[in-house]
């Protein structure tokens, strides 16, 4: 269902009779969001949840251990004042007195305790990998607790800024995950009032939430998020001044949104990166690929400044790390970089003994005009490659089986910040793993297990650059979300793709 | 009369045990549900861990028998992503989707009804033209498309009528309308050619000649005989529009089970998917069953065959 062309329609009229003024509801103090063109929150107890709509929710509402500053990515004290690596496999925390939980449970030691045996021992924890490092975690006193790693987990504390909220242990005991679902209690800037699983859910700010936390308090008072799926309508009710914000734009709503008055649209950077996967190890039985010749061919084939520049636009820039360069470890210098150039693609396939190219099936979950042009590059150099575009849970089903040789997808990292939330989840000899090198898997579990920072960066380096030497993945470009809200609203963008509805104002 | 309704109640509860069946494969076969459960930030790992935790790698057969024996208590489990019953889901978002469904057909037949008549008792009037092209235009256009213009219109430009949700009634007047003349032309046009035919028949002419007035033969004589394809239509399309709302649901973001059906089925949240295509299984037989029985109760002939 392609309704671009009724966007023209819709602001034209809108302009033509000069409709504007049932703009923000200042007067009320309400910020009323619109999300879930990309799937609804089903589940507010994001541990059993994943769905980035829950992270947002999850970022209001709750606290974790620790905060990472979103503009610096610093580490801040949240939950906790401070903590220190007691050894490699023990992490001590100091936790906050004085913190209460929306229901007036006073937070302490037990609640982390509680929280964390309980999320890393469940099986049902939607993402066992945030939590499955946790070996045990201590009670020391009333307010100092001590994490054990199984292993060596120095990206601990990143994981902790992450969706790893602490929850209140006697209401969860008493409630469980339904009860926590359908009336969320946390310590977060904004208390839930109301919830409708799957349709709308009302904040309102907590007046007590000034005991410390990097998280300001909320300046605006009542949040009302309503699911509504179709982009179109959630266009038409931000045009209407039924909702003040929506962070579900596309690049050429957000081009058609900036000339409209009383709206604004941007673009932010995001943490995700998107590239095409190539089945270098040969799991889908097709031979070409398995060559490194035919993979630095697709390299050198693929136009990716053409593409951001004419398809994804805006904020998006080509990468050639097989990560994001924010994250910890993700050295920029290492990667080995590929120009566009038709020549050089076509000798290497002629050396690969393809001179005249061959034919392939690519698999896609991400907007179809890039997966087209990509496709168009390759037919430059002689590659016929058909598309396969599917939606993400048949993609995601076609490659689990092997049937996919190369594969243009994305990856959002779940928002962590570190080289290890993607590198060392897609080459650890894993079913994720498409290239199964033995060395890279090797230098992986060095630098996810070292303590020293060098040490990291220098093997998660080294890995990087045998990544991009062997054209395992060809990296293409960073994501970018896009935003369109109401222009009273003073709205700040994060590059770790989290809302932070304590963050906005109103102008 | 009586064999007439134990017929016909047999036949209905073969077809449920079939759709249940064919419910069952289909929602299995389609795909690997584990996947759509882990979510899209999920990796091969969380899928296999998930796969064994919710029971897949389990015999279909025993996966088929152990739902039968919970649905036909009334327990249809839980959704594998809300942390609710389906049985409550269901409960909380049927009525949205009844009211829509209900007020669409009625507005399909106060449109349909009155037209259709008109333009029998005066065919190729002004009226007969008009009805024709409300029909070729209601059949033609697209469904979202409608809804989306009435949005402009109505929601953006006028802004006399809500544009999503369902906080008022005011909220349902788009739906219904977009809903609704889907099924107009059909019902439309059956009314006309049915009225004509019976305008024409004898039974109408031995009416005059006896001298009965206008009114009375046109409801008590000509509009019962009509009726009887009428009803057994309408009740197809009512069906068809507990479908259909799936996506006038989307578009408005009305909470019913049409938008509920749509998410559960991307999702492959099966036991959600799988009671409401048995709920809509079972209106769909109820409501063949009610027209059967409606126009038993019209046509005595109906009654004996």
């Amino acid at each position: 269902m392609k309704r671009i062309g009724l966007f023209g329609l819709m602001t034209a009229l809108t302009l033509s009779l000069g409709v504007h003024d049932a703009r923000a509801d200042k007067s009320d103090d309400t910020l009323r969001i619109a999300w879930g063109s990309n799937g609804v929150m089903h589940n507010a107890d994001n541990y059993y949840g994943n769905t980035r709509a829950g992270i947002w929710f999850t970022k209001s509402v709750w606290d974790t251990l620790i905060e990472r500053d979103p503009v610096t990515l610093e580490y801040k004290g949240n939950l906790a004042t401070g903590w220190t690596w007691i050894d490699d496999t023990t992490l001590e925390f100091k936790l906050r007195q004085g913190v209460r939980f929306h229901n007036g449970e006073p937070f302490d030691a037990d609640d982390v305790v509680y929280t964390y045996t309980r999320m890393s021992t469940d099986e049902g924890v939607k993402i066992k990998r945030l939590v499955n490092w946790i070996g045990a975690v201590e009670k020391i006193d009333q307010y100092t607790v001590r994490i054990r790693t199984k292993t060596a987990f120095p990206q601990a504390i990143e994981y902790l800024t992450g969706p790893l909220p602490i929850y209140p242990n006697e209401y969860y005991e008493k409630v469980g995950s339904e009860g926590m679902s359908n009336m969320p209690v946390g310590t977060g800037p904004y208390k839930v009032v109301n919830m409708k699983p799957g349709e709308e859910y009302t904040l309102v700010r907590n007046d007590d939430y000034d005991w410390g936390s990097p998280k300001s308090k909320a300046k605006i008072k009542h949040v009302i998020i309503r699911e509504i799926p179709d982009i179109q309508t959630q266009v038409a009710e931000l045009l209407a001044g039924g909702i003040d914000m929506t962070p579900d734009l596309t690049t050429d709503l957000v081009e058609k949104l900036q000339g409209v008055p009383d709206v604004s649209a941007e673009q932010a950077e995001t943490l995700r990166i998107y590239y095409i996967g190539l089945d270098a190890a040969g799991r889908s039985g097709v031979k070409p690929v398995t060559d490194v010749r035919v993979r630095r061919a697709i390299s050198h084939a693929v136009n990716r400044k053409s593409i951001v520049d004419n398809l994804m636009r805006g904020a998006a820039k080509v990468i050639d790390t097989p990560c994001h360069p924010k994250q910890f470890g993700c050295v920029a210098s290492a990667a080995v970089s590929y120009d566009y150039n038709v020549e050089t693609a076509k000798k290497l396939l002629a050396e690969a003994g393809y001179p005249d190219g061959f034919e392939l099936d690519l698999f896609a979950e991400a907007p179809a005009h890039e997966a087209e042009a990509i496709i168009g590059d390759l037919a430059a150099v002689g590659i016929q490659a058909k598309l396969n575009r599917l939606p993400w849970e048949a993609y995601a089903d076609a490659l689990a089986k092997n049937k996919a040789s190369v594969f243009l997808t994305n990856w959002g990292s779940n928002s962590l910040a570190d080289a290890a939330a993607i590198i060392s989840y897609f080459f650890s000899n894993n079913a994720d793993d498409f290239a199964r090198d033995a060395e890279v898997t090797e230098w992986l579990k060095v630098a996810d297990t070292s303590t020293d920072p060098e040490k990291r960066k220098e093997f998660y380096g080294k890995a990087i650059k045998r990544i991009t030497e062997q054209s395992y993945v060809l990296s293409l470009f960073t994501g970018v979300r896009s935003y369109g809200y109401d222009s009273n609203l003073n709205f700040i963008p994060f590059v770790d793709e989290v809302l932070r509805f304590h963050e906005y104002s109103w102008k | 009369m009586i064999l007439f309704v134990l017929k016909r109640l047999f036949s209905a509860f073969l077809t449920l045990l079939v759709v249940s069946v064919l419910i069952f494969l289909l929602a299995h076969l389609a795909g690997d549900p584990a996947i759509a459960i882990a979510g899209k930030e999920s990796t091969a790992e969380d899928i296999a861990r998930i796969r064994v935790h919710y029971g897949f790698d389990r015999p279909l057969i025993e996966q088929y028998f152990a739902w039968c024996g919970r649905a036909l208590s009334g327990d249809f489990g839980r959704s594998y992503h809300y942390q609710q019953t389906v049985s409550d889901m269901v409960m909380t978002r049927l009525p949205i989707t009844l009211t829509l469904g209900v007020s669409a057909l009625c507005f399909a037949l106060a449109i349909s009804l009155p037209l259709g008549i008109f333009a029998a008792i005066r065919p190729n009037s002004l009226i007969d033209r008009i009805s024709l092209v409300i029909a070729v235009v209601g059949q033609a256009m697209p469904t979202f498309w409608f809804a989306l213009v009435m949005i402009v219109f109505f929601g953006l430009t006028l802004r006399w009528l809500p544009i999503s949700g369902n906080a008022s009634w005011q909220n349902f007047i788009m739906p219904t309308i977009a809903l609704g003349y889907f099924a107009t032309p059909a019902l439309m046009r059956l009314t006309r050619a049915g009225m004509i035919d019976a305008l024409e028949s004898d039974y109408i002419r031995t009416a005059r000649a006896k001298g009965l007035g206008h009114a009375s033969i046109l409801f008590k004589h000509a509009l019962r005989n009509v009726m009887i394809p009428v009803v057994s239509v309408s009740a197809v399309q009512f069906g068809a529009m507990l479908g259909g709302s799936i996506v006038i649901e989307q578009i408005f973001a009305l909470q019913g089970i049409g938008w509920l059906s749509y998410d559960a089925t991307v999702r492959s949240d099966l036991p959600v998917v799988q009671a409401i295509t048995l709920i809509i299984a079972v209106f769909y037989v109820l409501l063949t069953l009610a027209a059967d029985l409606i126009n038993a109760l019209l046509d005595p002939r109906i009654r004996i065959g």
